[in-house]
């Protein structure tokens, strides 16, 4: 089995805030990022897929074809976006997007692409905010 | 649902590669200029990785100030700016990298809840990493 991982960027703004809670407690809880304002970062999405190389190409999968479902499936939704507002699992009464939230909606969006493709399986999604703090998802284990 | 949240501290110290179960020759040549007497030091690159369930309330697996405060009072209050070999964790231990790796899992496990500690990384310098997830 190998392991094959491609990593992109995109820019998104945020905040976080729980509706069912006061403003003293949302703030106690997420400090600065409970601004309502937002502020944003530039994350990195880093996907691992899981395989065996196809014999005759010595591929897991195609690396542009991972390149063009990751755009697809979530650049094209979160780049240059507020998240809590134009993004669907997000807005509207959607889970708050935390690293750990985004990590796993972008799995959601990925893993029937990746299943689809038929070469491989998800295996990890991995989001960083910052260079120093990220979260993952690994599917229901 | 269950993911897994990282963070990634520095962490500078000294250290020096040494068993007293060697003799001086054998030491020079297992650690090679890892053994030199004085020492040396490394700014250590820490990643914490704790695992459990995604809070329905706060979209967290856990505050990522909670975790700062267990890592600053565990880890790096201990170990930043000291020298690894003074440690009493070292005592019998030579201060690899490996062994602070364990270290390091050993002194945060069972104090990251409601989160599980996962994984801990430790880079030594941009080219060489150690990782434990427990015994």
């Amino acid at each position: 089995m190998i392991f094959l991982t491609r990593r992109a960027t995109f820019s998104a703004s945020h905040y976080y805030w729980n509706d069912a809670w006061t403003a003293e407690k949302n703030e106690q809880v997420f400090g600065r990022c409970s601004n309502r304002n937002g502020h944003g970062h530039n994350y990195t999405l880093e996907v691992t897929v899981a395989g065996e190389p196809d014999p005759v190409t010595g591929f897991v999968v195609d690396l542009k074809w991972l390149k063009d479902v990751m755009e697809r499936e979530v650049l094209a939704a979160y780049d240059h976006r507020h998240l809590n507002l134009e993004v669907a699992e997000f807005s509207d009464g959607g889970v708050i997007p935390t690293t750990e939230n985004i990590a796993i909606a972008a799995w959601k969006r990925l893993e029937p692409a990746v299943t689809a493709g038929g070469g491989a399986r998800l295996s990890r999604v991995r989001v960083y905010e910052t260079a120093e703090v990220f979260a993952e998802y690994r599917g229901e284990l | 649902m269950k993911a897994y949240f990282g963070r990634r501290y520095t962490l500078s110290a000294s250290h020096r590669l040494h068993t007293d179960a060697l003799t001086a020759e054998e030491n020079r040549a297992v650690y090679g200029k890892c053994n030199n007497p004085h020492g040396h030091g490394h700014n250590y690159v820490v990643e914490v990785l704790v695992g459990g369930e995604v809070g329905r309330e706060t979209g967290m697996v856990l505050n990522m100030a909670l975790l700062d405060e267990a890592v600053r009072g565990l880890v790096m209050d201990r170990f930043d700016h000291t020298n690894l070999n003074r440690d009493p964790y070292f005592k019998n231990r030579a201060p690899t990298t490996e062994n602070l790796c364990k270290a390091v899992f050993e002194l945060l496990d069972g104090s990251v809840e409601p989160a599980r500690l996962a994984q801990v990384r430790v880079e030594e310098t941009e080219n060489n990493f150690f990782e434990y997830s427990g015994a």
